[in-house]
């Protein structure tokens, strides 16, 4: 989709009648699509709900949720209840938090098995997830554009480098990559020349997630790239003695992008479930930070007395990668590059 | 025909060698991580943490170390756990594989029946209502977190409804085919369904986005113009140009859970498989445990690559040259 020039005087006239480009078209396209707006909404008032964390937990219900109150007592019912029982069946070593009050003052999904706020973890573990998922799935569809263009472009000797990398990377079933990764990296962090990356820190996850999805954002580009450098225009810019750097940047770029644009919604769901897999198995987000997955983690030790813990952040999960996944057709379908994603597990 | 068969498997050996090492690197080369560390335990002194150095040949040099570990894990096949001492690798992987792969082919009978079902239905009713309702399965199927489906299901047959319509389900466990084939389904039968459950939906998207372009080739035009029932020409002719997609994604799925994708699955379920052993070795940074499994688990995706593109050459030609 490069520019069409319109360069003759006669043309230039009759701007009012020229047809909307490419990216307007596709627009009107996704805003005519009943299904993709509805899945924008649940985005917008999931990322909005997390983004009001902060609010809840300080104006509504009064609570830290990253702090343990585990003598604490709270209302329920009008009642004075303690926060945590200590189990009456077992050893005696387990506790039974407070169950769901239904009463956003009072810990209105229960308690964790440290008396924290369910409720107001989930919207902080969110944020967490959201974040993850988001940036990892935009810095792999960076990486992978820009990996894909180099290879499919240069050809040669950097293309057959490339692409055997990418292949053993393919290789690998991502899960038991992004393990590996984590478990190595949780020790001592990232040290790759300048850049470090503490091994507690968001950005860790990030950029595990991020690298492991690389190939399948790169080769399909650089399958495109590689038909593309055939083109007329192309080997035409090529003859005239156009930079590399436009040439890439003017005819390639544009032509791909669509391609890397509907990759990001997908990428995101993706990036979203591998975090919360690698949370729940705790080789993901550590604590004190909290995400969706590592309230499913701790909700495990409660799943027969306290469901809630478990399964709101697992519907949680579901709902957004849903809505993402939904929106990623829609886009998909307006901008039509017949993309396709391999599914994970 | 034989040449591009002959250069495929040549690739694949390279991709498997290239994995070996990169596994090798990513637990002996990288800035902070020390097996011996975890070997000798939390506060081990200089002293004993040099003797677990010699005696697991950690002192030698990088090189001579991978050689080693390789002569003993694929020539002399005698590899032993760091962690468990005494235990061998590959008597443990080949214990762990008929769980997984228990595991796998039930799921997989289920989700490739379901999938074509559902993907053969949506196409067939395009535009009523049942199909974006087929359609919304789809899209749930890729949206579960696969471990914590297993958690609910877990929760409602182990808990919930056990006393009422669970009460004949099994503890999570495994028991093997041999020993009790009855047993053996009951307690495979919820992974098996949780499993399939996630893919089926991607293939029923994927194979009715394949039907509904086939419906619209030439071919089916002329079916239907020699006066063919459109039953036949669902089944006979788009059904069977469409599945070819469908079977090479199988063959890539099918490879990866085979060599321990199913992980998740295997953890939540408590089934002792080829993922679970993958786990517990990494949690332990059990290096010789994860190389074995993790060859073992790049072995089969390497292969399925190879036999999917060796399918897609035989069936077109121009594939070899590409």
């Amino acid at each position: 989709m490069g520019q069409v020039s319109t360069a003759a005087p006669e043309l230039a006239t009759v701007e009012a009648r020229r047809p909307p480009g490419p990216w307007r078209t596709a627009g009107a396209d996704l805003l005519h699509n009943r299904s993709a707006l509805a899945a924008a909404v649940v985005l917008f008032l999931v990322v909005l709900a997390t983004l009001c964390a902060p609010l809840y937990a300080h104006h509504v219900a009064h609570t830290d949720p990253f702090q343990s109150h585990v003598s604490g007592s709270t209302v329920a019912d009008g009642k004075t209840v303690p926060v945590l029982t200590p189990s009456s069946t077992g050893l005696g070593l387990g506790v039974t938090p407070i169950g769901p009050t239904w009463d956003p003052a009072h810990y209105f999904l229960g308690a964790d098995n440290q008396g924290r706020d369910v409720m107001a973890r989930l919207l902080y573990g969110g944020r967490t997830s959201l974040f993850i998922g988001f940036t990892a799935a935009l810095l792999t569809c960076a990486l992978g554009t820009v990996v894909g263009v180099v290879a499919g472009y240069a050809g040669g000797v950097v293309d057959a480098v490339i692409s055997r990398v990418l292949d053993v990377i393919w290789a690998f079933p991502v899960y038991l990559l992004a393990i590996c990764l984590s478990v190595v990296l949780l020790t001592d962090g990232l040290h790759l020349g300048p850049l470090t990356v503490e091994a507690g820190s968001l950005w860790l996850p990030v950029a595990i997630i991020a690298a492991i999805y690389v190939p399948y954002i790169a080769r399909p580009l650089r399958g495109q790239v590689l038909v593309l450098r055939n083109k007329e225009y192309i080997q035409a810019a090529i003859g005239s003695g156009a930079p590399t750097v436009r040439i890439l940047r003017r005819e390639v770029l544009p032509n791909v992008l669509p391609t890397a644009i509907v990759f990001v919604p997908l990428m995101t769901a993706l990036a979203m479930l591998t975090e919360s897999a690698l949370s729940f198995l705790s080789v993901g987000v550590q604590p004190p930070d909290a995400s969706w997955g590592t309230i499913i983690e701790d909700g495990l030790g409660l799943l027969y007395t306290r469901p809630a813990v478990t399964i709101a952040p697992g519907l949680l999960i579901a709902l957004t990668t849903a809505a993402l996944n939904v929106l990623g057709d829609g886009v998909r379908d307006a901008l039509d590059p017949g993309a396709r994603l391999r599914g994970g597990v | 025909m034989l040449r591009f068969i002959v250069k495929r498997f040549a690739s694949a050996l390279l991709v498997m060698f290239a994995i070996s090492v990169l596994v090798f690197l990513i637990f002996f080369a990288t800035p902070g991580v020390d097996p011996a560390a975890r070997i000798a335990g939390r506060n081990a002194d200089p002293a004993t943490l040099a003797q677990v150095r010699h005696s697991f040949g950690l002192d030698r040099p990088m090189p001579i170390r991978y050689l080693l570990m390789m002569r003993h894990l694929l020539i002399d096949r005698d590899l032993e756990s760091f962690v468990n001492r005494g235990s061998r690798v590959i008597p443990q992987i080949v214990q762990a594989t008929p769980v997984t792969l228990s595991l796998v082919i039930g799921a997989a009978l289920i989700w490739m029946a379901a999938g074509i079902i559902m993907g053969t239905a949506a196409a067939a009713l395009r535009g009523k209502a049942a199909d974006p309702l087929i359609m919304l399965v789809g899209v749930v199927g890729v949206s579960l977190p696969a471990y914590w489906l297993g958690e609910v299901v877990n929760l409602i047959t182990q808990k919930q409804l056990h006393s009422s319509v669970f009460s004949w389900v099994p503890p999570p466990g495994y028991v093997d085919l041999s020993h009790d084939p009855g047993q053996w389904a009951l307690h495979l039968l919820f992974p098996w369904l949780t499993l399939a459950l996630l893919y089926a939906g991607i293939y029923a998207r994927l194979l009715r986005g394949e039907v509904v372009t086939a419906l619209n080739e030439d071919y089916v035009r002329t079916a239907r113009a020699k006066g063919l029932s459109e039953r036949r020409i669902l089944i006979r002719h788009a059904l069977r140009c469409s599945l070819i997609p469908i079977v090479s994604l199988f063959g890539l799925d099918f490879g990866a859970l085979v060599g321990g994708a199913a992980l998740l699955t295997e953890v939540v379920f408590g089934l002792p498989g080829i993922g679970k052993l993958t786990f517990d070795a990494l949690q332990n940074l059990d290096l010789p445990v994860i190389m074995g499994t993790v060859l073992y688990a790049a072995f089969f995706v390497v292969l399925a690559n190879a036999l999917v593109d060796i399918l897609y050459a035989r069936l077109d030609p121009r594939a070899r040259h590409a």
